[in-house]
């Protein structure tokens, strides 16, 4: 690999306050450079021979220059992402903030903690692509020129199911706008209101992005994650638990603040699980008080109960001012089974999935439909009695 | 750095209704005025409570895509993005002229500069002039034509009436068209009885609603008769008591309403450079294209079919 000159000589206008950064260091004293690498070491450098020098740790300056010029951004989520996306140690991490970021893009705990890469690592690394897994994107960095790497980054995006596809299959993107019409629809063209459902759609890909575009592709896929990471990363993250939102809130959802307790578990199991959302609620009851419910294994941190809980708190607040009624009506055992059954099918979004003539599933259509022949009165209700009045 | 965030409502329900938002913040993305633009939403993501710490820039015009200064403009928005030092007093409008208060959201300790609606700027007579324009495909549209601003109106806030009233007043004022009135859906004089109001045979009607959806979509065109159902559709113009009704859609699809959007940034400090020119011109060129480029989801037959 050979250095730029003028990636060198953008370094040696910052040579003499000092670089110290991702394992390069030149310092200058009385007009003499010294230069360490992990590897190596100069020192009493006049300029040439710090020139010289230079050229030797290519790697460190084309680093140096990609992550202090073309991504810029000290302290940013944006600049942190990126440096997550290639396994770069991550300067504003808090060494002692445990909770399980993404950061192997994987489920295994014992993985969760930092892996690391130094530049030398790193840079074998991008030649082939590090791969990162955020959510259901599957992230490749890599070098735009894997011949003669210049330092320059691109990132490459998909969806983790298209991994293993060709890229000739998929369909090509490179506007980060793009992603606001993917993620809108499912597979099955419904409406997808929760950008972290985990229903994103397969058959694309985003080649070639700078690091600026794509942290911009993935913030459309699922907005403010980077953010909230970042602020997790540096153990700042600000939760608001569920009685603190609910309390917030005025006009029709003025109400959901009188939800009660166990009602809150509920709807936290009903929405707030790993099957129907991405991200891993991080708010409780409220502080000190913390839900018996799993708050998930997902990749970013939820810090305050949504507008879809929100929206659904307030319908579950007026069902849950209704008194409860003993009724009395007529089943088999077997029918009393179905009513799970049916549930249960709904509930786990599996109707599509029962086929037309299996009559064995308590959920297929014609089982339903048979049922309700037998048990609907004319008006179409079921047949139950009040019997507690 | 400075950034511009449009607030808007989205929805849980219809995807369609977030349209207008990313249209219109694209058509400022092109410009370069800001160092950042975002969308946010109450009803989609970003939500107002996540969309400021998305941002780098120390200086963010946040410009509320909504029609009246009421509910969410003065209460819902400024709680939810942090503008703990917020009061509508900071405005000090009369209903209808608030313009811009600089606060601080306290997550992230940025200044915010939240501006009024986009509904009650002044640029917004024009763009429901424009709308008029386009509806009846003549850029001189004016003479032997009335036309009739339409807006939600509600009794529980009086500054939903205010804003359809200002910008029907204003175009009254400029002597173009031969009538000009304002009607509601919700309170007196209603949208029903749009026929009642007008002498002129061709009576161009505009709503002054941000999204395409259920009110303009479906309620509308059925109370002013122009279709028994709306899924069927309608004809532009319609006949309706022997009057000719011209009748797309929400005026918030306009091109022009990027320059509204730009407008309440500038007016509140931004430095927007020549971008207004560039969404003016870009606007007129799609207006000029006819109705190619203005939305009718659900308007049946177009004009001379």
């Amino acid at each position: 690999m050979t250095v730029a000159t003028d990636d060198i000589e953008a370094l040696l206008a910052h040579a003499s306050d000092g670089i110290a950064f991702d394992g390069l260091h030149v310092t200058e004293t009385d007009g003499e450079y010294a230069l360490e690498t992990p590897g190596n070491e100069w020192t009493g450098l006049d300029d040439d021979a710090l020139r010289l020098a230079l050229d030797s740790a290519a790697a460190y300056v084309t680093n140096w220059r990609y992550w202090q010029k073309t991504v810029g951004g000290e302290g940013t989520a944006r600049r942190a992402f990126l440096r997550w996306c290639e396994r770069a140690p991550l300067a504003d991490a808090d060494p002692d903030e445990a909770t399980p970021g993404p950061w192997s893009g994987g489920a295994d705990e014992a993985n969760d903690r930092p892996e690391t890469l130094g530049v030398a690592d790193r840079y074998d690394a991008l030649s082939d692509g590090i791969d990162r897994e955020w959510g259901q994107l599957s992230i490749t960095a890599r070098f735009v020129d894997i011949d003669a790497p210049n330092g320059e980054r691109v990132y490459d995006l998909w969806h983790v199911e298209d991994a293993g596809s060709d890229l000739a299959d998929l369909e090509i993107h490179d506007d980060p706008r793009d992603a606001r019409e993917l993620a809108t629809y499912d597979e099955d063209g419904r409406y997808r209101p929760l950008k972290t459902a985990p229903t994103l759609p397969d058959g694309w890909a985003f080649t070639g992005l700078s690091g600026a575009e794509l942290v911009e592709t993935v913030e459309f896929f699922y907005p403010a994650t980077v953010a909230n990471w970042h602020r997790e990363l540096r153990g700042n993250l600000d939760v608001d638990h569920w009685l603190e939102t609910a309390e917030r809130q005025t006009g029709i959802y003025d109400v959901i603040d009188e939800l009660p307790r166990e009602a809150v578990e509920w709807m936290a199991e009903a929405c707030c699980v790993d099957s129907q959302c991405l991200r891993r609620r991080e708010w409780q009851y409220e502080e000190g008080d913390d839900l018996a419910v799993d708050g998930g294994n997902g990749p970013f941190p939820c810090r305050e109960p949504c507008s879809l809980v929100v929206a659904a708190a307030r319908k579950w607040a007026t069902l849950e001012s209704e008194d409860e009624h003993t009724y009395e009506l007529e089943l088999t055992t077997s029918e009393l089974n179905q009513l799970e059954e049916l549930i249960d099918a709904v509930a786990e979004d599996r109707t599509d999935e029962i086929r037309e003539a299996d009559v064995y599933d308590g959920a297929n259509r014609y089982r339903a439909r048979y049922l309700r022949a037998k048990r609907f009165d004319a008006e179409g209700d079921l047949e139950a009695t009040r019997v507690d009045d | 750095m400075q950034a511009l965030v449009i607030a808007a409502h989205g929805s849980h329900l219809n995807p369609d209704a977030s349209d207008p938002t990313y249209a219109h913040a694209d058509t400022i993305r092109e410009t370069g005025a800001f160092d950042e633009v975002r969308e946010a939403f109450w009803k989609e993501e970003p939500h107002f409570r996540e969309v400021i710490r998305t941002l780098e820039s120390d200086e963010v015009f946040v410009v509320p895509l909504f029609i009246s200064e009421g509910y969410f403009t003065e209460q819902v928005i400024p709680r939810e993005l942090r503008l703990d030092d917020w009061d509508p007093e900071k405005w000090d409008s009369d209903g209808t002229s608030a313009s811009q208060a600089t606060l601080e959201a306290t997550d992230v300790g940025k200044t915010i500069h939240y501006c009024g609606p986009v509904g009650t700027h002044d640029a917004m007579t024009d763009v429901i002039v424009q709308r008029a324009e386009t509806a009846m495909e003549d850029p001189d549209v004016g003479e032997g034509v009335g036309l009739s601003v339409v807006g939600h109106g509600t009794d529980r806030n009086e500054n939903s009436a205010k804003a359809i009233e200002y910008h029907s007043d204003r175009i009254a004022d400029r002597d173009r068209f031969d009538e000009v009135k304002a009607l509601f859906m919700d309170e007196e004089p209603e949208v029903d009885d749009v026929t009642d109001y007008f002498e002129s045979d061709d009576i161009v009607v505009v709503p002054l609603f941000i999204a395409d959806g259920y009110h303009t979509q479906e309620d509308i065109p059925e109370d002013m008769g122009l279709t028994e159902d709306y899924r069927l559709g309608w004809d532009v113009p319609a006949a309706v008591d022997g009057h000719r009704i011209w009748y797309t859609g929400a005026v918030g699809t306009e091109d022009l309403m990027a320059d509204v959007v730009l407008e309440r940034a500038a007016d509140a400090g931004a430095d927007i450079g020549d971008a207004r020119e560039a969404v003016r011109e870009l606007a007129a060129s799609a207006a000029e294209a006819g109705t190619d480029s203005s939305p009718e989801p659900n308007a049946g037959a177009g004009a001379g079919d």
